[in-house]
């Protein structure tokens, strides 16, 4: 098949895709690197079921989540689709919107990827339980439509929108408190410290 | 026609670009006059862009690369043609 090696290039591209959601599926390197390439193999395998102009990342992912859910999930805690409590909407926002204005009014991606460092993201992101850390990593990093997403995961779109709707706000929620225990941001109630008074 | 709340509500579809064309229009105009809906839409899209950023930021190990291509050579012994 002279598109074999056409195949293999491509997909190879998505390689650096595919790794870091794989991390943060398994949680460790080690099975994240195993991930990625039994998902290469296994892409490798069912090359004959491909058809031209299907979305390659998408099914690259569909094989990674399906692998990932039938080797990887066995070995770790069952996921407790009701292990997650309802956050509020808005939560994070409203936080650190009422007390902490200036900071985050102006330019916030900046000050935002120092607010929330590398170890906060991925904290945040490896406490969800599954059901929700996988179209939150999908929607997120990825970019995927709710469509792509219900068939990789092989849920209706109704469930996607709702995982993704609470373990956002759940993830949004471990943000705002590591940000806290970090003396990044105060809580709304701590009001003992007087901010240096602001020139308008 | 449209208020903060029911703005607000359809501020994930929105930044999941999946919204109607219908009601993201109603969700633009709305957000053109509304100052305190518009930074909070502004707040989540760049909340996302930090998040994506952070996690991709992180590097495929050496060898990697070389362990993927050997899954491919590897296979085709095993395909009977």
């Amino acid at each position: 098949m002279a598109d074999r090696e056409e195949f293999v290039e491509q997909a190879m591209q998505y390689a650096s895709h595919l790794y870091p959601v794989a991390l943060r599926m398994t949680r460790n390197r080690s099975d994240a690197e195993d991930l990625v390439q039994e998902t290469f193999l296994k892409a490798w395998r069912s090359f004959s079921t491909f058809h031209e102009g299907t979305n390659l990342r998408a099914w690259l992912f569909r094989i990674m989540t399906n692998t990932f859910i039938n080797n990887y999930r066995a070995k770790q805690r069952r996921p407790e689709e009701e292990g997650l409590e309802e956050v509020e909407d808005l939560y994070l926002y409203r936080r650190l919107n009422t007390f902490d204005q200036s900071r985050m009014s102006a330019s916030a991606e900046d000050q935002m990827m120092d607010l929330f460092p590398d170890e906060d993201i991925r904290e945040a992101l490896e406490e969800l339980p599954e059901v929700f850390r996988m179209p939150v990593l999908l929607a997120d990093v990825e970019g995927f439509s709710y469509k792509e997403i219900a068939d990789i995961l092989d849920v209706p779109i109704g469930t996607v929108m709702s995982r993704l709707s609470r373990g956002r706000k759940a993830m949004h929620k471990s943000l705002y408190e590591y940000a806290v225990r970090r003396g990044l941001t105060q809580p709304p109630e701590g009001n003992g410290r007087t901010n240096q008074s602001t020139i308008n | 026609m449209s208020n903060c709340d029911e703005t607000l509500e359809e501020l994930q579809r929105f930044l999941d670009k999946e919204l109607p064309d219908g009601m993201l229009q109603t969700i633009q105009t709305h957000l053109g006059a509304c100052t305190d809906c518009l930074q909070a839409f502004e707040f989540h899209a760049e909340l996302r862009t930090v998040i994506a950023r952070k996690v991709r930021s992180e590097e495929m190990p050496e060898g990697l690369m070389d362990k993927i291509r050997g899954c491919f050579g590897d296979d085709l012994t095993e395909e009977k043609p």
